[in-house]
């Protein structure tokens, strides 16, 4: 079979399994929803496009869920909702003002995770690597933790650099997460400049700059727990990944992001396979190989910091989704990094539920943790991982 | 790559005209402090295959590796084609250019038809999907590397000679006009050396390709290249057609041994053989005796730098063959015929002037006259290890002060001790 066609068929399957985890898993919950009860809220919720009008007052008549109504200068979009099943309202707003939000956000951070997870062990050529081997969730740690810390003073040098006296009024998650999502970014990029020397990247200095990084950014963060005080708690909660509270902004914001980086991943995902060659066998095979890391790296670094930036420091899921896979759809990454991709969503979703179900709610990092390292201990056990 | 059929490779689709494939003067290259090569010159044109022959560290992989561009070269100029290797994107040079490197390096199981896949990456754009003609130089390829067989096994779960051939069907596959093989045969069986390198035969006589090729096996090289390039001490020692080239003293002084080369017996082709560095005082040493035996201790004399003379032999015997491969005088008669009595004065001469004189046993053939009991089938009899009773190399022997007799079998250092002993008597 060909492999976009192998490809296709996978990730068919494997978004019909995601699917199937959304709608179960917005049907449990402190109140029980039946899940045909789930399917027709989210249908009722849907607004499609149903025309152009024309007004000056730029405003459209229907808005879309958490992004608020869909305006262009002087042409409104109208949308209008297909489907109005009779369902109780108190479970129509459980199902989509709270529960899908979270669950969305769950599937998008899991598909950005397992995704730069997949793109990383290919890169560094190592079943080991995940997504915060180049300092991504450390410099996401340090940027959301110093916030939390000294919230105040960084919302008032944030505002140093506007024009004029704009007041930037910076809500705490808000802040947190784009302070997390720039730390992310900066950890990564200077990973990246100690790594390189002369236009080339060794990927083995890659690997250990990551880990310098790491471990100095690990040291700066239980600095400022230490001078948390009483947000030491909303600190652990970040730090353990968590996506309880999560709102239709959020998910709108990942979702304009995580997509379009991820096409980017795919559309290399043919030099990634032959990247694993080596980089000497891939340059002699064509592929413009310095170029080419920077791009993966760029995108997996970007797409990590959206995943990491709302969610906090969630583990595993770009370490063990990716070889789970591997296993599954071999090692081919126009089949691997789609199907991957859903199925850390999948993954992701699935353990939030765990999280959140259980008697008092825990961070899902414990529970991805909980679920992955002995899953991992199995891999090592059986031998699968055998190259380090 | 089977043996009665020809094989058919995949086509060039990429015709670079009457430029030579590859053009390299003057390179350079040196790790950090440390100078690999230098002042290299490299040419391969259409419808030539060259070796780059010499010891471990002398900078073959490197000279290839300045060529692909993996290493950047610090002086001197590559051109691919006709144009300079640094003006061309890696996906020009990719289409232009396939290696075949000594091992591959996967920690991830593909499947074997997946990594002869790989080799149509500089053909594909970014979307384009595997075409018609993709499938088709990847079926030729494989099934002339000989891997079809185990197309979908993993890659890591081939032997390293099978995946040996899985990269050269990479490389056949990316058919590009110039091939560079970096010790092609080095993890190969016998049968698959030889037919690795029949097949790059085959491509480059199709007249418009050319191979450059790292062979540590000096005699394949001399079978198949139709130029050598010995590479020593980070630099060219010596370059042109392998029976100019592959002469005892530039393989000797490349190597750092003491080299023999002899022809090939089946094929005709120089054919080399090393020894163990000597540092014996160099000798006039005279052998008696024929055939192979005879052959083997002349060419040993000549590898450890003594001066050996033979006489007299049938004219065509083995022993005038590597008297002659080594450069030294040979008594000769012809065959079935008594030598004439100023021939046998001359062999006489050369044991008398000689400083020790050695006469080689001789294996009885198997004609029964001195094997009574006929109970050897293989045919080869007893051997007789001392100087002819009779006959004319009797009379060379007796012109000597001391024969000494050598076996049939005689060890290295027996043979050069037996000469040392010899040359203190006469003294």
């Amino acid at each position: 079979m060909r492999p976009w066609v192998r490809s296709a068929a996978w990730s068919a399957a494997v978004a019909a399994l995601l699917a199937v985890v959304v709608v179960g898993s917005a049907a449990i919950g402190p109140v029980r929803i039946p899940p045909e009860t789930v399917v027709k809220s989210v249908l009722n919720a849907l607004s499609v496009p149903a025309g152009i009008e024309t007004s000056a007052s730029g405003v459209g008549p229907l808005s879309v869920p958490g992004v608020g109504p869909l305006t262009l200068p002087g042409v409104d979009l109208a949308f209008a909702s297909p489907f109005a099943f009779p369902v109780d309202s108190v479970h129509q707003r459980i199902v989509v003002g709270v529960r899908l939000p979270r669950i969305l956000l769950a599937a998008l951070v899991g598909f950005a995770l397992a995704a730069a997870g997949t793109v990383m062990q290919g890169f560094f050529r190592n079943p080991m690597a995940d997504p915060s081997i180049i300092g991504v969730s450390s410099g996401a740690a340090v940027g959301a933790v110093a916030f939390i810390v000294f919230p105040a003073a960084l919302s008032a040098t944030l505002a140093l650099p506007l024009v004029g006296p704009v007041e930037v009024g910076l809500s705490r998650g808000a802040g947190t997460s784009l302070f997390a999502f720039v730390g992310a970014l900066v950890a990564a990029f200077g990973v990246y400049a100690i790594a390189t020397r002369g236009g080339r990247t060794p990927v083995a200095t890659l690997l250990l700059a990551g880990v310098a990084v790491q471990t100095f950014l690990g040291a700066v963060v239980s600095y400022l727990q230490l001078q948390a005080g009483e947000s030491l708690r909303q600190i652990v909660a970040w730090l353990m990944g968590h996506l309880s509270g999560a709102a239709w902004s959020e998910v709108a914001v990942t979702a304009a992001v995580v997509p379009p980086l991820f096409a980017v991943l795919l559309a290399y995902a043919r030099d990634l396979n032959v990247l694993l060659l080596g980089e000497e066998e891939a340059r002699g095979l064509g592929i413009a190989v310095e170029r080419t890391k920077r791009v993966l790296l760029a995108a997996s670094a970007l797409i990590t910091a959206a995943g990491v930036a709302f969610a906090g420091v969630i583990g595993f899921v770009g370490l063990i989704v990716p070889h789970m896979l591997r296993l599954v759809v071999g090692p081919d990454h126009r089949v691997l990094l789609p199907t991957a991709a859903l199925a850390g969503g999948t993954f992701l979703v699935a353990a939030d539920t765990l999280a959140r179900s259980a008697a008092a709610e825990y961070p899902v990092g414990i529970v991805t943790a909980a679920v992955g390292a002995p899953f991992f201990v199995y891999l090592l056990v059986t031998r699968e991982v055998t190259e380090l | 790559m089977s043996a009665d059929s020809p094989v058919s490779l995949p086509d060039t689709a990429l015709s670079l005209g009457d430029a030579p494939l590859l053009s390299a003067s003057d390179v350079a290259v040196s790790f950090g402090d440390l100078d690999v090569v230098s002042g290299v010159d490299l040419r391969v044109e259409p419808g030539s295959l060259v070796g780059l022959v010499g010891p471990n560290g002398a900078g073959k992989t490197t000279v290839l590796r300045a060529v692909t561009g993996a290493v950047e070269p610090d002086a001197g100029t590559v051109e691919i084609g006709g144009d300079p290797a640094s003006s061309l994107s890696a996906k020009a040079v990719g289409r232009r250019v396939a290696s075949v490197p000594q091992t591959t390096n996967l920690a991830f199981d593909f499947r074997v038809r997946h990594v002869v896949e790989m080799g149509r990456t500089p053909h594909l754009g970014r979307f384009d999907a595997h075409g018609v003609e993709d499938d088709a130089a990847v079926d030729a390829a494989m099934a002339a590397a000989d891997v079809d067989r185990f197309d979908d096994r993993s890659i890591t779960a081939v032997s390293g000679g099978e995946r040996q051939r899985v990269l050269l069907a990479r490389a056949l596959a990316q058919a590009a006009p110039l091939l560079l093989l970096d010790e092609p045969t080095a993890s190969l069986d016998v049968n698959h050396a030889v037919e690795t390198l029949e097949l790059v035969r085959a491509f480059v006589d199709d007249g418009d390709r050319g191979a450059i090729a790292a062979i540590h096996d000096l005699d394949a090289a001399a079978r198949y290249c139709d130029e050598v390039v010995v590479l020593a001490n980070g630099g060219v020692r010596a370059a042109g057609p392998p029976e100019s080239v592959l002469s005892a003293s530039a393989v000797g002084a490349a190597f750092d041994a003491e080299a023999f080369v002899g022809r090939n017996p089946a094929t005709g082709t120089p054919a080399v053989t090393a020894f163990p560095h000597s540092d014996v005082e160099s000798r006039r040493v005279h052998v008696v005796g024929t055939g192979r035996p005879a052959a083997r201790v002349v060419a040993r004399l000549a590898a450890a730098g003594h001066e050996p003379s033979v006489g007299v032999v049938p004219a065509g015997d083995a022993a005038a063959g590597a008297a002659a491969d080594a450069g030294a005088t040979a008594v000769t008669a012809p065959p079935f015929e008594g030598p004439a009595e100023a021939t046998i004065a001359a062999a006489r001469d050369l044991a008398a002037d000689a400083d020790a004189t050695l006469a080689v046993g001789v294996e009885r053939s198997g004609d029964g006259a001195n094997d009574p009991t006929g109970s050897d089938p293989t045919g080869s009899g007893p051997t007789v290890n001392g100087p002819p009773a009779n006959g004319p190399n009797a009379e060379v022997a007796a012109a000597a002060d001391d024969v000494v007799p050598v076996a049939v079998d005689v060890g290295d250092e027996e043979l050069l001790d037996a000469v040392a002993d010899a040359a203190a008597e006469k003294e």
